[in-house]
C-alpha cells in the first residue's frame, strides 16, 4: 500500500502546469519523430537530451519519457497510411494496417493502433508500478558479483534471442564496450585506445553513435530504396472510433497475449520489434480470423501495436530499478539519468523518490494525453509525410548534424556521426544489430567498473560468480542463454541424423 | 529490402565480399584493443585488475566473433552471388553520402547555419527540381529558425564562421 501512497504523491509531482505542458511538448515532438523517416525513439530523444541538461531532472525525464511515447504512438501513422514503418517495431503494423487503409478503412485502423498501444501501455505501466518497487527492494542485496552477472545476462540474452548471426550480435556487441573503453580509465587514470588523440580522449559517447547509426544510418538506407512517400488520406472522426471502440472488446485475448509478450520481451532486453513480430506471429497462428491476416485485419493491427507499446513501456522497469536499459530508447533515456547526476539502480528508488514516481505517474498521464493527441491531430501529420523527400532528408540530417554537435560542443562530434552513419548502413544491410552495440556502449562502463570490484573481491577467481545460490543461477542462466544458438543447432542436427 | 528492384544491374560487390571486409574489419578492431591492452597491461596489478584487463577480453572476443563471421560467409553459398546493392542503389546512396560528408566538412569552415542553408537548397535543386522560388524560403527560413531556437531560446552556442562573424555574433 505504500506504493500507491508514493504513486499518489507522484501525481502531485508530475501534476504541475509546467512539467503538463512539458508533457503535451514532448508528445508532439515525439509524433513528429515517429512520423519522419530517419529520426526515431532512439535518437530523437538523444538529439532533445541536451536541451534539458538545464531543466529539473524530474520535468527532463517527463518530457523525454513523453517524446517516447510519443514516438511509439507516430510510428503507426506512417505504418498505416503509407505503408513506411517510421519506427522498426512498427513493421508488422504495415502488414494488416496498410491493407486496412487502402480498402479506406484507415480511420478504423488508426484507432485500433492508437487504443491498443494505449492499452498495452497502461497494463505494462501498472506493471511497473506494482513490480518495480519489489524488484528495487531485492536488488538493494545486490553486490558487484550479483550486478555484473544481471548485466552479463543481459548481453547474454541478446544473443540466444536475437534472431540473426549469434556471431554479429557478439561482434557488434563487444565494438560497442571497445568503443566505451575508449578514453581516460577512471579508475587507474590511464588512457585507454586513443593513440595520442587529443580528440579521443573524451571517449565515444553512445549519443552521437545513436544519431549517426539511427538517424543517419536510416537516411542512407531510405535513399537507397529510392523511396518516395505516396498514401492515402486519413480521417478520422468520433463516430470510427466509438465503431471501432465498440469492435475492439472482441479481440480481447489477443489483447492479453500481447501485453503479457510485450512486457516480458520489455523487462527482458529483447525490446519493442521483436515483440511486436513475435506477437502478430501468434496473434496469425491462434486466431479464428488468421488466414485473412495481411489482408486487412483489425486483429493483426491490435497484436503487434499492444506487444510494441506494452515492450516500450516496460523497458523502462529494468532501467530503473537495476540500471539496465531494455531498449536503446530506455539506454538513451538511462544516459540522461546519468548526466543530470542520478545514478540509476536500486538506490534511486530510496534517495528519489519525487524523481521516480513522478516519472511513474508521468507513464500514466503521458499515455492518455497522447491518444488523446494522436485521435485528433493525424491528418496534420499525414501533410507532414507529403512534404517532398528532397525537403526533408536535408532537414532531417541538418538536425543530426546539431544533436551530435551540442553533445559536447565538438565539431569532431558531427564527423563521428557521418563515420557511425555509414556503420549503420553497412549493419543494416548485412543484418548485424543496432541494440546490442548501444547497450554495450552505454553499460560498458558501469559493466566494468562491477567486473572489476568482483574480481577485486575474489581476488581474481571466476568462482565469485557462483559464489552463493543466486549469483549462481543468474550466471548459469546468462550461459546457458549465451550458449543457446549452439545448443539449438546441436539438437537440430541430432534429429535430422537420427 | 534486399529486394532488387527489377531493371537495375547489380554491382560487382558482393554479398561474400561485403560481409567478409566488414567482419574481417571487426577482427581487425579487435587485434587494436588487444595491441593497446596489453600496452597499458592486462594482467594483475598490485592493486588489482590493470587497465587493460577488461578490454583485453573484449579484443579476443571481437577477433573470435569476427573470424567466424567472415569464415561462415564463405560457406553460405547464397552469398557468393548475390549484389551487396544493385549499381543505382548504391548511386543514390552516394547521392546522399558525398554531400552530406562536404556538409559535415563545411560546417569546419563556414560554422553551422550557412552550411545548413547550402545544404538544404542543393538537396532541394539536385534531388527535388525544385525552384528558387521554394528553395530559398526553405534553406533560408530552417537555419534562422535552428539560429533563434539555439542561440536565443536555449542559449546553446552552435559552430559559426566568419558570415556570422562579419553580422556580429
Amino acid at each position: 500500500m505504500e506504493d500507491i501512497g508514493n504513486l499518489l504523491h507522484g501525481f502531485s509531482v508530475a501534476l504541475t502546469l509546467q512539467n503538463l505542458a512539458f508533457m503535451l511538448v514532448g508528445i508532439l515532438l515525439g509524433v513528429l519523430i515517429g512520423v519522419l523517416p530517419g529520426l526515431g525513439g532512439a535518437n530523437g530523444v538523444a538529439i532533445l537530451l541536451p536541451l534539458t541538461f538545464s531543466m529539473p531532472p524530474a520535468t527532463a525525464i517527463i518530457m523525454l519519457s513523453c517524446i517516447y511515447w510519443g514516438a511509439l504512438f507516430g510510428g503507426a501513422i506512417t505504418s498505416i497510411l503509407f505503408n513506411i514503418p517510421g519506427e522498426p517495431w512498427s513493421v508488422a503494423t504495415t502488414f494488416d494496417g496498410f491493407p486496412l487503409a487502402r480498402q479506406g478503412r484507415a480511420g478504423e485502423a488508426l484507432t485500433a493502433a492508437f487504443t491498443s498501444s494505449f492499452v498495452g501501455a497502461l497494463f505494462a505501466v501498472i506493471m511497473v508500478t506494482f513490480l518495480a518497487p519489489v524488484v528495487a527492494r531485492f536488488a538493494l542485496k545486490f553486490g558487484p558479483a550479483e550486478f555484473f552477472s544481471v548485466q552479463f545476462l543481459t548481453f547474454c540474452s541478446f544473443v540466444g534471442m536475437s534472431g540473426s548471426q549469434p556471431f554479429k550480435t557478439v561482434a557488434a556487441m563487444m565494438l560497442g564496450f571497445a568503443l566505451a573503453a575508449v578514453g581516460l580509465d577512471t579508475v587507474t587514470g590511464q588512457l585507454r585506445l586513443t593513440f595520442g588523440s587529443q580528440e579521443l580522449l573524451r571517449g565515444f559517447d553512445f549519443l552521437v553513435a545513436v544519431i549517426g547509426l539511427f538517424g543517419v544510418g536510416e537516411i542512407l538506407v531510405t535513399m537507397e530504396e529510392g523511396l518516395a512517400f505516396k498514401g492515402g488520406a486519413a480521417r478520422i472522426n468520433p463516430r470510427v472510433v466509438l465503431d471501432t471502440w465498440k469492435q475492439l472488446p472482441r479481440y480481447w485475448v489477443t489483447s492479453v497475449r500481447a501485453t503479457l509478450i510485450g512486457c516480458w520481451m520489455g523487462i527482458t532486453p529483447g525490446g519493442a520489434t521483436p515483440a511486436s513480430f513475435m506477437s502478430y506471429g501468434i496473434a496469425k497462428r491462434m486466431s479464428k480470423n488468421g488466414r485473412n491476416f495481411g489482408h486487412g485485419e483489425v486483429e493483426g493491427v491490435v497484436a503487434p501495436e499492444t506487444a510494441a507499446h506494452a515492450a516500450g513501456t516496460s523497458a523502462l522497469l529494468p532501467m530503473l530499478t537495476l540500471g539496465i536499459p531494455g531498449s536503446p530508447t530506455a539506454a538513451v533515456l538511462l544516459g540522461g539519468l546519468l548526466i543530470w547526476g542520478l545514478q540509476p539502480g536500486p538506490l534511486l528508488f530510496v534517495e528519489q523518490k519525487d524523481f521516480v514516481w513522478g516519472l511513474i505517474a508521468s507513464m500514466y498521464l503521458g499515455n492518455i494525453v497522447g491518444l488523446a493527441v494522436v485521435l485528433t491531430t493525424v491528418p496534420w501529420w499525414a501533410a507532414i509525410l507529403r512534404i517532398p523527400f528532397p525537403i526533408i532528408a536535408p532537414v532531417i540530417l541538418v538536425i543530426c548534424a546539431i544533436g551530435a554537435y551540442t553533445v559536447h560542443n565538438a565539431l569532431f562530434d558531427v564527423l563521428l556521426m557521418l563515420v557511425f552513419g555509414v556503420l549503420g548502413y553497412l549493419f543494416k544491410k548485412l543484418s548485424y544489430p543496432l541494440a546490442p552495440l548501444v547497450l554495450a556502449l552505454v553499460l560498458g562502463d558501469m559493466a566494468e567498473s562491477s567486473f572489476r570490484q568482483a574480481m577485486l573481491l575474489s581476488q581474481g577467481s571466476l568462482s565469485i560468480f557462483w559464489a552463493n545460490p543466486l549469483v549462481g543461477s543468474i550466471t548459469s542462466l546468462a550461459l546457458l542463454l549465451l550458449l543457446w544458438p549452439l545448443l539449438g543447432r546441436l539438437l537440430i542436427s541430432s534429429v535430422t541424423t537420427e | 529490402m534486399s529486394e532488387h528492384h527489377p531493371n537495375e544491374t547489380p554491382s560487382r560487390v558482393t554479398m561474400l565480399m561485403a560481409d567478409a571486409a566488414v567482419a574481417l574489419l571487426f577482427a581487425a578492431v579487435g587485434g587494436l584493443v588487444i595491441f593497446d591492452s596489453l600496452r597499458i597491461g592486462a594482467g594483475w596489478g598490485d592493486d588489482g585488475p590493470q587497465a587493460g584487463y577488461f578490454p583485453f577480453f573484449v579484443g579476443v572476443a571481437l577477433v573470435v566473433s569476427g573470424l567466424v563471421t567472415a569464415v561462415s560467409t564463405l560457406r553460405y553459398e547464397a552469398h557468393w552471388h548475390r549484389a551487396f546493392a544493385t549499381r543505382e542503389q548504391l548511386h543514390r546512396v552516394l547521392q546522399v553520402l558525398t554531400p552530406t560528408a562536404v556538409y559535415v566538412g563545411a560546417i569546419f569552415v563556414l560554422g553551422i547555419y550557412v552550411s545548413s542553408a547550402l545544404f538544404i537548397a542543393w538537396f532541394m535543386v539536385r534531388h527535388g527540381g525544385f525552384d528558387w522560388r521554394l528553395t530559398v524560403p526553405v534553406a533560408v527560413g530552417v537555419p534562422l529558425a535552428f539560429f533563434l531556437l539555439f542561440e536565443r531560446w536555449f542559449l546553446v552556442a552552435l559552430p559559426k564562421g566568419p558570415i556570422e562573424r562579419m553580422l556580429g555574433f
